[in-house]
């Protein structure tokens, strides 16, 4: 983008004009930014993400990391065996996959002497593997590492009620059959009723709301309107139909195979023909009846796994990778777990601050659609002047983000949100949606439930 | 996708194996070697010298009677019988004792002798166990089954497959599994010739106990000491004790041998069930009648054409046990041949790429490989890794990582061409490109093509995942190392390669093209379809040609057949113009759900039965043109020998294996006859029976 150096220029003018942001968060690795080796990001693939439907989808969490690795690795010009490590995040793990990152290595081929390890920070899982990676290659411990996110929220398990998981135990316990028969009455009919183990997960254990109430809470903390929100939802529905029928995901979606032969090769929670109208007739789902979170204006429950490769300079060099882009620095940030939806704010500052640059500065963003209530929750407290002054640390306002700079080809609304995976693809998309814009420096960020924040700040090479 | 091995496990893998004591040995043999432990026990491992796997030879057996006087002399309290082989405990008897031999009486002599000793065996007053790892056949499994304890590893797999031999079990086995286990599982088991798994073998009671590689020691000494429970016998045994009872359940058994191999070219099922239906229940008379049988069958036509086709297997092979470093295929086209190629290879452990334009048809191909190994394969586990190698590639990556390249798009030459032109400047310079072609010669496909050294022919049948054979085909220009490397990876997927000229049809298809026609011509006359394929099917073979045809798919068929026709002199019957049109309707056969035959759900010919029998002339008209155009192949070079057309229409075709192949089955009728019969054809029906002028030299050579 022609206009970047100019404003590049212009900031360069004038640094001092902005005070260092007073610290909304610790973070532990921030001193050391910029401070090693260049990282690269050479390639990446994702799975369609899939739309839960009620039933265990056609994949588990490692299924899927299998599914878009293969052919990810298979277009590489390296062998499986000179990655150095691999990193998967990844949420809701299952019972049969226990640290699905080696699972997922071992049944890619990747050689039984690479280590692989299994991340979780809530929702920014995949994007805490390519800060691993990233951080691991920039302090020179490893040249190659395949960081990935994946996550089958369909598969998340039926939970038995803690009353009834006593009594499981008081029966197998129980020594004689005697004992055994007499402990059988206790059972109530209730606890037969298993708990979704994602209604859990999706609610946050410290304030006990519910992620769409946070939403809802922050919706109303800046003035977001259902009909705000909706127009937003929509919105992520068009741009995706779009990108898909331009062919803007191709070699970035993979599809994928299920053992009995059916095909997957989209993002299937799209929907084109929605309408402000269709939007409009749904109801509150969080908080009724008042509320203006819906299931239309939320992300989706959605099944999706999705890599990076992540290369040092010496690796480009020894197997002539051609980067894609340049890891230039990362955030993260937390607060109060009741408005995590507002953690993007603070991660991206602090980040942008510590590299000198400006909201202008960043020519495209990746925000994750939680919620369409969250995201513009965020746009706004970056043009509301005591929320950049007092949380931020600002000047002035950190300034407005033009619609066109931010999730372009749409976000979790229409794609969905597998939680493990949505920071992996938000990185990955960012490269994708960068280059074929012709533009150069983006950040890809998100909000995460339990009241943290992740960014990660990206420019094409 | 199976973890590759690190270096640590290959340090440590070989201390895994228990072979018992170490340190001197008692008493060494050129094949087994003795040795005592501490608390005396003898550990007599087989060993044989020059050989990659174990089989019980004459002298394996004096040997092994050499041994057990040994074990009794230095008074051990036990004995334990194992394999030193990777490979498994023993894989039957030694076939090259059994190949060639004529006089029945003869053998018996041998046969006692070995009877003796394993009855010796049998007779030793200390407990005795088999240890058993891999495969353990026929003879094997008679030496474990005269022990008093078998111990199994996990990976054991046991079987009697004498019964596809042409043979019963002739080492006991035939009175000593009835009486060890439920007889009626134990005569399916020798009827069938199926392998059990060390589980299955366990709940039938077949072995006493499974146990990991790392307790085998701990299990041998429970065994010995009397601590192992055991869990034998069958209720059904005191019952199936009375003859009344033995018959009910021979008709059974006769009636499904019978479908399975009619008693006039497979007379072994009738005489085993005979056997025990006399004598069940009488070890003694049972052991008497078996080694009398067994004798019988040996010299017979069918057991010693069946072995012949074990050494033409064994032959196939051997070409292609070439150390083999490929271990990526990528296929091109993901139809049904494609699809299978790519599924077996992946079975076999290969990683495979699967690339088509269309990827809808990868998908499906993927769909059947996965319910091809939930047959196939017994553990979650294994299909997982099955289907984790087979990779669906969208992209087309794969050609640039595989070391074969296997294309199998539509049979026509330009559409091959291209596909050439667009992956070979793809392909790793080591890797191979071979294509699977059923009938276009590969000069055809070598215009404007680089590197044509590295093209080969690697034609597969249908259905790929069971017909053993693979053509290989060489053209002028390929290189030796490409066709090494052919071999070997035939060799790796556990498939026999046949070295064949390139020329149109190569062996097998134009063989195969006058039989097919001349059922056309049948068709034509009147005869009705079930009819003509009855007299293919009386003579042996699997299937008639009429629903051969259909299998392989009608489209299929008229493009070879008009290949055929137009390159060639070969006298093939005209096309006829039906065929054309159904095949242009969409009726192409089995896979369109109808061709000659309808088909139901499941893939079954509907077949009328109220059919007139075939009339004595019918075979002849179907098998001898096959001969005809064989003696013609070999004649113009497209093989080098007989025995390669016989392993290879066997092997491709099923042709009637207990005639032992095509040129086997004319050397034993008589080449006069057959030129005869040819001749008096052609009087009768026209010039497409001329006899070849080859029939002359094959007749010079008797």
């Amino acid at each position: 983008m022609a206009s970047t150096t100019a404003k590049d220029e212009v900031r360069a003018d004038q640094p001092a004009a902005r005070k260092p942001a007073a610290r909304a968060s610790q973070s532990v690795i921030s001193d050391r930014a910029g401070s090693g080796r260049p990282v690269y990001i050479v390639d990446g693939a994702r799975t369609p993400f899939l739309r839960a439907r009620g039933k265990p989808g056609p994949f588990t969490p490692v299924d899927l990391a299998v599914q878009c690795g293969r052919p990810l690795l298979l277009r590489q010009s390296f062998s499986p065996d000179a990655i150095d490590a691999v990193i998967l995040g990844c949420v809701n793990v299952i019972a049969d996959e226990m640290n699905p990152a080696r699972v997922a290595a071992l049944r890619l081929g990747i050689s039984a002497s690479v280590t692989a390890f299994t991340v979780q920070i809530n929702c920014g899982s995949g994007m805490q593997s390519i800060d691993i990676a990233f951080r691991t290659i920039e302090a020179g411990k490893a040249e190659l590492i395949l960081a990935g996110g994946t996550e089958a929220l369909s598969h998340a398990p039926l939970v038995l009620r803690r009353r009834a998981v006593e009594w499981f135990g008081r029966v197998a316990t129980a020594k004689t059959t005697w004992t055994k028969a007499a402990a059988l009455p206790s059972f109530r009919p209730e606890m037969a009723r298993p708990v979704i183990g994602l209604e859990r997960g999706l609610t946050d254990p410290i304030t006990e709301l519910n992620m769409g109430q946070t939403a809802e809470l922050v919706g109303h903390l800046f003035g977001v309107t259902r009909e705000a929100a909706d127009a937003y939802a929509l919105a992520s529905h068009q741009r995706l139909t779009r990108a898909q029928r331009n062919g803007f995901l191709e070699g970035e979606v993979m599809p994928a195979v299920a053992r009995d032969g059916s095909i997957y090769d989209h993002d299937d929670g799209v929907r084109p023909d929605t309408s402000m109208e269709k939007l409009a007739e749904l109801h509150p789902v969080f908080e009724r009846p008042y509320g203006r979170v819906t299931a239309g204006n939320s992300s989706q429950i959605t099944d999706g796994g999705c890599w990076l490769i992540l290369a040092s300079e010496r690796a480009l060099g020894e197997h002539k990778l051609k980067p894609l882009a340049r890891i230039l620095d990362s955030e993260w940030s937390a607060l109060n777990p009741a408005i995590m939806g507002l953690a993007p704010t603070l991660c991206s500052a602090a980040l942008l601050e510590r590299q000198g640059l400006h909201s202008e500065s960043i020519d495209l963003w990746e925000l994750n659609e939680a919620f369409s209530a969250q995201v513009l929750a965020c746009l706004a407290a970056w043009e509301d002047e005591e929320y950049c002054r007092d949380v931020l640390g600002l000047d002035g306002v950190f300034g407005p983000i033009e619609r066109d700079r931010l999730n372009v080809d749409g976000g979790a609304i229409s794609l969905g949100h597998p939680v493990g995976t949505s920071g992996n693809r938000l990185v990955l998309h960012l490269v994708h949606a960068m280059r074929r814009l012709g533009l150069n420096r983006g950040i890809a960020t998100e909000c995460i439930g339990g009241g943290q924040g992740g960014a990660m700040l990206l420019e094409i090479v | 996708m199976q973890a590759s091995e690190t270096s640590v496990w290959k340090t440590l893998e070989p201390r895994n194996r228990e072979l018992g004591p170490k340190g001197e040995p008692a008493g060494v043999l050129t094949h087994w070697r003795l040795s005592r432990s501490p608390n005396d026990v003898a550990w007599l491992i087989l060993d044989r010298a020059n050989e990659r796997a174990n089989t019980l030879s004459e002298t394996v057996m004096t040997e092994l009677e050499a041994m057990l006087g040994k074990v009794e002399s230095i008074g051990a309290r036990g004995l334990v019988i194992r394999s030193a082989k990777a490979g498994g405990f023993i894989a039957g008897a030694d076939l090259r004792d059994f190949e060639g031999v004529t006089q029945a009486r003869d053998v018996e002599m041998r046969l006692r002798r070995a009877h003796e000793i394993v009855d010796r065996l049998a007779a030793l007053k200390i407990p005795t166990v088999a240890v058993i790892h891999g495969h353990c056949l026929g003879g094997g499994v008679e030496i474990a089954l005269a022990c008093q304890y078998r111990i199994a590893t996990v990976d054991a797999k046991l079987g009697f497959p004498e019964i596809r031999l042409g043979l019963h079990p002739g080492l006991g086995g035939t009175f000593r599994l009835p009486a060890l286990i439920d007889p009626i599982a134990a005569m399916t088991m020798m009827l069938t010739g199926r392998r059990l798994t060390a589980k299955q073998a366990k709940e039938l009671g077949l072995v006493d106990a499974i146990v990991e590689e790392r307790h085998v020691e701990n299990a041998v000494s429970a065994a010995i000491s009397g601590g192992m429970k055991t869990n034998r016998g069958s209720w059904k045994s005191a019952i199936l004790g009375l003859a009344p009872a033995r018959q009910v359940a021979t008709r059974q058994m006769r009636a499904r041998a019978e479908k399975r191999a009619p008693k006039k070219h497979y007379p072994a099922p009738c005489r085993l069930i005979d056997l025990w239906e006399v004598h069940g229940g009488n070890a003694k008379a049972m052991q008497e009648a078996e080694i009398g049988s067994f004798c019988d069958l040996l010299v017979g036509n069918t057991a010693q054409n069946l072995i012949r086709v074990f050494f033409l297997r064994e032959r196939l092979k051997a070409s292609a046990n070439g150390e083999s470093s490929s271990c990526h295929v990528h296929v091109v086209g993901a139809g049904a041949m494609g699809g299978d190629i790519a599924a077996w290879c992946a079975l076999k452990g290969m990683r495979v790429t699967l690339a088509d334009v269309d990827r809808n048809a990868i998908a499906r191909a993927i769909g059947r490989a996965g319910d091809f190994y939930d047959k196939q394969l017994h553990s979650g586990r294994d299909r997982r890794d099955a289907l984790d190698r087979l990779i669906p590639d969208f992209e087309g990556s794969g050609v640039a990582k595989a070391d074969v390249v296997i294309e199998a798009v539509a049979e026509k030459a330009a559409v091959k061409r291209k596909v050439f032109e667009e992956i070979a400047p793809k392909m790793k310079n080591d890797a191979i490109l071979a294509t699977n072609t059923s009938s276009i010669p590969l000069e055809a496909l070598c215009e404007g093509m680089p590197s044509t050294d590295r093209l080969v022919g690697l034609h597969f049948f249908n259905p790929a995942t069971r017909m053993e054979l693979v053509e290989l085909v060489a053209h002028d220009q390929t290189s030796e190392l490409t066709l090494s490397k052919a071999r070997a990876f035939c060799g790796a997927i556990g498939r026999l390669p046949a070295s064949v000229k390139s020329s149109p049809g190569f062996l097998v298809n134009r063989a195969l093209t006058p039989y097919l026609a001349e059922a056309f011509v049948m068709l034509d006359e009147g005869t009705p379809k079930e009819t003509i394929d009855h007299a293919a099917e009386d003579f042996g073979m699997p299937m008639g040609p009429i629903e051969l045809a259909d299998r392989v798919g009608l489209d299929i068929g008229l493009e070879v057949l008009r290949m055929l026709k137009e390159q060639l002199s070969d006298p093939i019957p005209e096309i006829p113009a039906w065929l054309t049109k159904i095949v242009e309707s969409g009726e192409t056969g089995r896979k369109g759900g109808k061709g000659l035959y309808a088909y139901d759900g499941k893939g079954k010919p509907k077949k009328e039965t109220n059919v007139p029998v075939p009339d004595h002339e019918m075979a002849d008209r179907l098998v001898l043109p096959m001969l005809n155009a064989c003696v013609r192949c070999l004649r113009e070079g497209v093989v080098e020998d007989e025995d390669t057309i016989d392993g290879a229409m066997i092997f491709a075709t099923g042709f009637a294996p207990f005639r032992g192949g095509p040129m086997h089955y004319a050397r034993q009728r008589g080449i006069q006859e057959i030129v005869d019969t040819l001749s008096r054809l052609e009087e009768k029906h026209g010039a497409r029976f001329t006899p070849d002028r080859g029939w002359e030299t094959l007749s010079a050579q008797m």
